[in-house]
């Protein structure tokens, strides 16, 4: 199911009256049930998938957890006696050998879903793999609905279980499980969930609580505002700006790294804002996903303030593991004698770095351009590091004072910088996009910008207005709430606002059959 | 403790890990010190520290660190 | 939160909702006048003898008023721009809720449409009809690629991009709007001549399509059931070639149920209709003359065949026509003059008198 379908709002409706009339014990499965509507509607085949991942984190878990309880009862009754450490390690290599088969098959689905096809392109592009380019379709395969997402908050929740001390952190009853793994508003675009943190929100009883509820549905409209009103609207100018064939100046290169900026903002934020919203309708409170990304002072900071939880995941899950791993702390020594002291002890973090950011890239999809960008993302937060001290020096040289001019350069810089390493998601391949790059110093165009005005961007004026009213709407908002906490915690404020943010999303947002004068030009009939 | 300690000052010469709860959350140490004080703890103390162990909680203060070593040592 | 609080709220949404669905959606007063027919219907007084069912071979070919000014037969056309079988059965079934007529004519251009054809004329057939299950059925059995009902029951959804788009007719006729149609017929009195007659083009297929069929079976029987008499007409233009085929299948219906059918296409002649001077827009429709020499001759035929009352001798029917009658004379004339000053008519709307 998709957020802005009427399919939706209509799921959510009847699932929170049911979930606050019904007796509470209920509730956690209502939420299950409603997952299970919301999956299937996108194709009961994809149900199949996320079963097998289901039953095989919960037997998985389940019998590590099943280990740890045997471990503690052996240690107690003191059953190996002089050999604890031999006992413990053996309990530790077979749970150990259960994480990684439950990985191995849950992320196996994975790569074999979605990156077959790139593997056999390049396979094919190397040693003529295909007996014709058409075959390549064999090997695509339709991605069930989220899959990247909650197979990546399985992995994190089977290695937490792994990484537990004590009996009693796994879940053991398969449905409750099946519904961390599923719960449906986040089954699009995450947030990726901690079980820790989502436990006893997800499970535990909730009152009816007007608070609760109108924040949410707050901000679910303000999802839905964002994302029909502002992103949808703005999607047009970078199809046209990005359209094959049509080589634009490089201005207007700037000009596309800049809408995208705002329309993947809005689309991706909104969405997120329909999910946590949702979310709280229900009473559960999962982790922020954005925190205000546009006013990072560097690209390293801009990676903690957005898309948080896939950043998290990554570096608990793969940089950490990655950079701390014996081997990579004993490659420092001799990293040292031979590249210096200052980058050997920075290998580890280097190399780690690295990886992880090519891994980021390939999970946001299997194509070239993905990869390039998240390297680019690593290269330019290792550059960055190493000039953190040429950046002071040239700070006080300057002399600015009390810092805020500075901070306005950094966050502008860190914008910039952002904005065109993203523009790889937005041509089609790698050449294109390093050569529009280099219309930015060949030819800049900036006085086409201004001659063409608005007609490249095939929008109309009105549409451009509106945009931009709405963005400045939206980001004082954001700036209010930010300076007065509290302005937005009235129910009756937040309920009209849901009634205005209604309307607007009604008459101003984009869905529908756009109407179009000529086509009532009744000639014959 | 004191070897700990010493560590910490050729990350940072400036901070004060006697005190400073908030190395991690005040964001005195990033990535790549707490990399290299797991490294220097490996050289050391000839203990791993494994990635489960890289949280806020452990690496706050020196103190904390001290106590995860420790911790760390026994198992 | 108090329930007062929410409910003025709610209150306050729904006024601002059906406010700016009322100004958002297409008034119809200026440009495509067809799709102000339908609606017009409602405020009518339902007493007619014939009802037209079709699509506009039926309101730009018949005049009610002549049928009226000639027989004192009173009738109204329930036509709309393209409008689909199915439409024209279930319009049917929407009219027979507030009358039932003497006869029901239905022109059967429509039986060559077995799919939905297009969004624009689907909205200009359905929008104007109340909400009720007829319309839900008829939206059901026209949704095009990308439509969905809902947007029939709140036609904001549909016309809420016209916040570009709105002129100043979508403020003037916020509240009410003038009219268009003389019971149901669009007037165009201006003149095109025929200047060529287009053979039509080889079909793969003839045969009407089944949905088709089915739906002319269901307004046979819905007349039958309700003792109204059910004529099928074949309208007399140059284009949309009318096939020997198509003919050769309605004759046949029509002898299987002894209903009647003309087609007019054979009575030209005796229409005295002349195709120099009787259509606006070179054969496609009959202009303001055509309609009233056709609905003249048509008008003896029905009053024969069914035996209609003369209705200009009750005094209610009578007044009610007089006035009708003056606005249809006044709107001609108007016509008329725009036409022969500027070549072309601009006079499409009026207020009822």
């Amino acid at each position: 199911m998709v957020f802005t379908t009427y399919e939706f709002l209509i799921l959510l409706v009847v699932a929170a009256v049911l979930y606050y009339t019904l007796p509470r014990s209920f509730q956690w499965k209502l939420l299950l049930a409603a997952s299970a509507v919301f999956y299937a509607y996108s194709g009961l085949d994809n149900l199949i998938y996320l079963a097998v991942t289901i039953i095989s984190v919960y037997l998985a878990t389940r019998r590590m957890d099943d280990l740890l309880a045997e471990q503690a009862r052996g240690l107690a009754a003191d059953i190996p006696g002089e050999n604890a450490k031999a006992y413990r390690a053996a309990i530790k290599r077979r749970r150990r050998r259960l994480m990684v088969l439950c990985l191995v098959l849950n992320l196996g689905i994975l790569v074999v879903i979605k990156y077959t096809a790139f593997a056999v392109q390049g396979a094919d592009a190397v040693f003529h793999v295909l007996a014709k380019p058409e075959d390549l379709g064999f090997f695509r395969f339709a991605l069930p609905l989220g899959l990247s997402f909650y197979t990546f908050q399985s992995v994190s929740y089977v290695i937490d279980s792994y990484r537990a001390k004590k009996a009693g952190y796994v879940e053991r009853n398969p449905f409750k499980l099946a519904l961390f793994i599923s719960f449906f508003p986040q089954m699009v675009q995450g947030p990726i969930s901690r079980f820790g943190d989502l436990k006893q929100t997800l499970f535990e009883r909730h009152a009816a609580d007007a608070d609760a509820i109108s924040a949410g549905a707050l901000r679910v409209f303000f999802g839905f505002f964002k994302k029909l009103v502002i992103a949808d609207r703005l999607m047009p100018v970078i199809r046209a700006l990005t359209a094959p064939g049509d080589e634009f100046a490089g201005a207007y290169v700037l000009l596309t790294a800049l809408v995208y900026a705002v329309t993947l903002y809005c689309d991706f934020t909104g969405g997120i804002d329909v999910t946590i919203g949702t979310a709280r309708i229900f009473g559960v409170k999962l982790a922020e996903n954005f925190d205000r990304p546009f006013y990072s002072k560097s690209v390293a900071e801009y990676w903690r303030r957005w898309h948080i939880t896939m950043g998290t995941w990554f570096r608990d899950y793969i940089f950490y593991p990655l950079s701390a791993s014996k081997p990579m702390i004993r490659l420092i020594k001799p990293a040292r004698r031979l590249l210096g002291d200052h980058i050997g002890k920075r290998l580890p973090v280097y190399i780690a770095t690295m990886v992880t950011w090519f891994a980021t890239g390939l999970w946001h999809g299997a194509a070239w351009n993905f990869i390039v960008w998240g390297v680019l993302n690593g290269a330019v937060i290792l550059i960055s590091q190493e000039l953190t001290p040429l950046y002071g020096k040239f700070r006080s040289k300057l002399r600015l004072g009390d810092g805020k001019v500075y901070g306005a350069f950094e966050i502008f810089r860190t914008f910039w910088l952002m904005s065109l390493i993203r523009v790889f998601d937005v041509y089609a391949d790698v050449p294109r996009t390093l050569r529009m790059f280099g219309t930015i110093f060949t030819d800049f165009g900036a006085g086409k910008l201004i001659a063409n005005g608005i007609a490249p961007l095939g929008l109309s004026l009105a549409d451009i207005v509106l945009a931009a009213v709405s963005l400045a709407a939206m980001i004082i908002a954001g700036a209010v709430s930010r300076s007065k906490p509290g302005s937005f915690n009235s129910v009756t404020f937040r309920v009209s606002l849901c009634a205005v943010l209604a309307l607007a999303v009604i008459v101003f947002g984009k869905y529908g059959l756009g109407y179009d004068a000529r086509q009532f030009i009744y000639n014959q009939f | 403790m004191d070897k700990l300690l010493v560590i910490l000052r050729n990350l940072d010469a400036e901070a004060d890990f006697e005190n400073c709860v908030t190395l991690i959350d005040g964001g005195i140490l990033d990535s790549f010190d707490i990399i290299s004080i797991i490294a220097a703890i490996d050289e050391e103390f000839g203990i791993t520290v494994p990635a489960e162990e890289i949280i806020p909680e452990n690496f706050n203060s020196a103190k904390a660190l001290y106590e995860m070593i420790q911790r760390l040592d026994e198992e | 939160m108090k329930i007062y609080r929410f409910a003025l709220i709610l209150a306050g949404f729904a006024a601002l909702f059906f406010g700016l669905q009322r100004l958002l959606t297409p008034k119809y007063m200026s440009g495509v006048y067809d799709g102000a027919l339908i609606a017009e219907y409602y405020s009518e007084t339902k007493n007619h003898e014939v009802i037209f069912i079709g699509d506009c071979e039926v309101y730009e070919n018949f005049s009610p008023m002549t049928l009226f000014g000639e027989y004192g037969i009173t009738s109204y056309i329930r036509g709309g721009a393209q409008q689909l079988i199915w439409q024209s059965y279930y319009l049917l079934e929407d009219t027979l809720r507030y009358e039932t007529p003497e006869v029901v004519v239905f022109n059967v251009l429509a039986m060559q449409y077995g799919e939905p054809q297009s969004e624009a004329y689907n909205r200009l057939n359905l929008d104007g009809m109340t909400l009720s299950a007829s319309k839900l059925n008829a939206v059901n059995a026209s949704l095009t690629k990308g439509e969905d009902a809902l947007s029939y029951i709140f036609p904001i959804l549909r016309y809420h991009e016209r916040w570009q788009e709105l002129t100043p007719d979508d403020l003037r006729y916020f509240v009410s709007r003038k009219s268009a149609g003389h019971n149901g017929y669009l007037m165009r009195n201006e003149v095109k001549p025929v200047t060529i007659i287009p053979d039509g083009a080889k079909l793969a297929n003839y045969d009407f399509a089944e949905v088709c069929r089915v739906y002319l079976d269901k307004m046979r029987v819905l007349c039958e059931e309700n003792g109204i008499d059910f004529v099928l007409v074949k309208a007399p233009t140059i284009y949309p070639h009318w096939y020997d085929e198509w003919e050769a299948q309605i004759e046949s219906y029509a002898e299987t149920h002894g209903l009647l059918y003309v087609n007019f296409l054979e009575h030209i002649d005796d229409a005295g209709i002349d195709f120099a001077a009787d259509t606006y827009d070179a054969g496609l429709h009959l202009n303001c003359s055509g309609a009233e020499k056709l609905s003249r001759y048509f008008g003896a035929i029905l009053t024969e065949k069914f035996g209609l009352s003369d209705k200009r001798s009750e005094p209610a029917a009578a007044a009610e026509y007089a006035a009708k009658l003056r606005d249809y004379e006044a709107m001609k004339t108007a016509q008329r003059s725009e036409f022969e000053t500027n070549g072309k008519a601009v006079t499409f709307t009026y207020s009822k008198s």
